[in-house]
């Protein structure tokens, strides 16, 4: 018997475990989202989604601020200082500015890394286990040589080869979003496709393309929601672990993880530099973590 | 037996196979010549076809791909392009510090997730459980890098008590270790509570406390060593996931492993032991989970050798 291993965070790597693919099939959305708004941890993290969320949409517009100015006479001003509530960067940048403005890269970064994740990820798990044959043996192949490069060297090396920005950011953090979202769906996929109503398409003469698109991937949906959620977080991290680098999206623009990496080198004359940014990281990550462990519980309601 | 282990190992060759191609097509992405890179910007364009030559870059693509696989069978990775010293040798240096860095690290997270999970578990829906979870949620959620910085905020600047950065003293390992550790101990802790949360409501598990087994040893005897089977597959891939998490641990606090060194060649441009790096790390990964199984397999006596 051949043990195949989850390398990726997966579910059952974050220690909880998977949806049963049948039972998430059976709850309806309505069902499904009233338990998640009883969550209370859930709850919590919807809350601070909401304020990130209002933050990177309406903040630019009510604080026009160009980010690369610097005011070289406010410098390291601490939080509350002359009307600077979060206190000034090296630049004499507002912190609060900053943060605001880097939401916006921050959250479209891991939107889009995991956007390409589903795209790629989903439909090859479809493939992959509706076809079986060679089709499932080359995809599976594929699938076990991304996973063998931890998520952080892999991103390293595809941002060596490709250069950095934020283009080749969503890429590298979108590669390494695929496997878990492959593995999901093909295991949907293989019991879908045993299924009565799978096999009355086929019998009706439906093309095998459209029982995938029609029948087999909305059927799987629950599941891929549930580690959309975590990958979010787990993307978010990523990407702002290459900014930290400098090796991200590039400076003036204020993404977290660049500003972070910035603040290390005033570490001993200005710490506030460094707290504010990764505790802005921290409570995103926070965020899509509760949020996706509640989505999984709302989902599967063998657990309450 | 023997047949599992031989079918086993053999089934990693094509992935470690796979993963040699990754890594070649990965340094055939570079935009520009790497030839151009290693010479420099000074060198003339009759030293860039030199060093063209000698790295057979002139050669078909599928030719270079012959060579590339024959020169890694040899254990021959390049030279370091900014060194000039063999990209083995490179890395040979740096990797005890890595190992170590990492093994103190997994010693850290087994025994904190083993212990956390375990207390969780058996004190479910207490304050502690909730105490617990939350941890382990703030593990795999925290920054391995800002976390870093707060602990050198504090614990370097703030009150001197350990070194900020480097290896030169012994207790320079406490701060990154157990920053690297964090995050593994928060999925631990998790697999574990959840493991044994499963196995608790056994029935074999009610028989032994029926029959006056004392509570501590149905836990430990009887729960806990049921219970590690899953948490097993978990640690082992935490040591490959310490070793990437180690990336980012080592270049805060400046501890002289492979992973800074990653980031310091990508920053030199030094592709020779970006690659040797990355295949590495991939390879690292691919023997890890080999050998987990292989150890599944051996524990687990439900599992057949077929």
């Amino acid at each position: 018997m051949h043990m195949s291993t989850p390398a990726f965070i997966t579910p059952e790597a974050l220690g909880a475990p998977a949806l049963a693919p049948e039972i998430a099939a059976s709850v309806r959305p309505s069902a499904a989202w009233r338990r998640l708004v009883t969550h209370r941890s859930a709850v919590v993290g919807l809350a601070v989604m909401s304020i990130y969320a209002v933050a990177a949409i309406f903040g630019p517009i009510v604080f026009p601020f160009n980010p690369g100015q610097s005011h070289l006479i406010d410098v390291f001003l601490a939080p509350g200082q002359q009307g600077h509530l979060l206190g000034t960067d090296n630049l004499g940048r507002d912190e609060l500015l900053l943060l605001i403005y880097g939401s916006r890269y921050t959250l479209s970064l891991g939107l889009m890394a995991v956007a390409l994740g589903l795209v790629v990820g989903v439909p090859l798990g479809a493939i992959s286990g509706y076809f079986g044959g060679w089709a499932d043996i080359v995809i599976q192949r594929l699938t076990d040589i991304l996973l063998a490069f931890p998520p952080i060297v892999l991103a390293l090396g595809l941002i060596a080869g490709l250069g950095v920005g934020l283009r080749n950011v969503v890429i590298a953090v979108g590669l390494s979003s695929v496997p878990s979202f492959i593995r999901l769906v093909r295991a949907d996929a293989l019991r879908l496709r045993e299924l009565p109503f799978v096999e009355a398409a086929v019998a009706l003469g439906v093309p095998h393309w459209l029982i995938l698109v029609r029948h087999v991937i909305p059927n799987a949906l629950a599941p891929v929601i549930v580690q959309a959620t975590l990958s979010m977080g787990f993307a978010i991290l990523l990407a702002a672990s290459l900014g930290f680098f400098g090796l991200g999206v590039q400076f003036p623009t204020p993404e977290w993880g660049q500003m972070l990496g910035e603040a290390r080198n005033y570490i001993f004359s200005d710490p506030n530099l460094a707290t504010i940014p990764g505790l802005a990281i921290f409570a995103a990550v926070l965020a899509f973590n509760l949020v996706g462990d509640g989505l999984r519980d709302a989902l599967d309601p063998r657990l309450n | 037996m023997i047949t599992y282990v031989a079918r086993r190992v053999l089934a990693s060759v094509p992935t470690l196979w796979g993963v040699a191609t990754v890594v070649f097509v990965m340094a055939r992405l570079l935009p520009g010549d790497p030839a151009r890179v290693i010479a420099g910007v000074l060198a003339s364009p009759e030293d860039v076809e030199r060093i063209r030559q000698s790295m057979g870059l002139d050669k078909p693509l599928l030719v270079q791909y012959g060579t590339f696989l024959g020169s890694l069978l040899r254990l021959n990775l390049g030279v370091s392009a900014h060194t000039n010293a063999p990209v083995v040798e490179e890395i040979g240096s740096r990797l005890p510090y890595t190992i170590e860095l990492a093994v103190v690290a997994l010693v850290l997270a087994v025994s904190g997730g083993l212990l956390a999970g375990v207390a969780a578990a058996i004190r479910r829906n207490t304050m502690l459980d909730l105490l617990i979870s939350s941890f382990s949620v703030f593990g795999v959620s925290m920054p391995v890098y800002w976390l870093g910085l707060m602990m050198i905020i504090v614990f370097a600047i703030d009150f001197h008590l350990l070194p900020a950065a480097g290896a030169d003293d012994p207790a320079s390992i406490l701060m990154p270790a157990v920053t690297l550790a964090l995050f593994s101990l928060g999925l631990i802790a998790r697999m574990t509570r959840s493991s044994m949360l499963e196995v608790l409501g056994q029935d074999y598990v009610r028989t032994a406390r029926a029959k006056g087994a004392p509570f501590r040893s149905v836990v430990f005897r009887h729960a806990l060593r049921n219970a590690l089977l899953p948490i097993m597959t978990v640690i082992g891939l935490q040591f490959g996931a310490l070793l990437g998490g180690a990336v980012v641990t080592e270049t805060v606090f400046a501890w002289p492993g492979v992973g800074r060194l990653l980031i310091d060649s990508i920053f030199f441009r030094d592709y020779p032991v970006v690659q040797g790096l990355v295949l590495m790390f991939g390879t690292t990964f691919v023997v890890i989970n080999l050998l987990v199984d292989l150890l599944y397999a051996y524990v687990d006596p439900r599992i057949h050798y077929t």
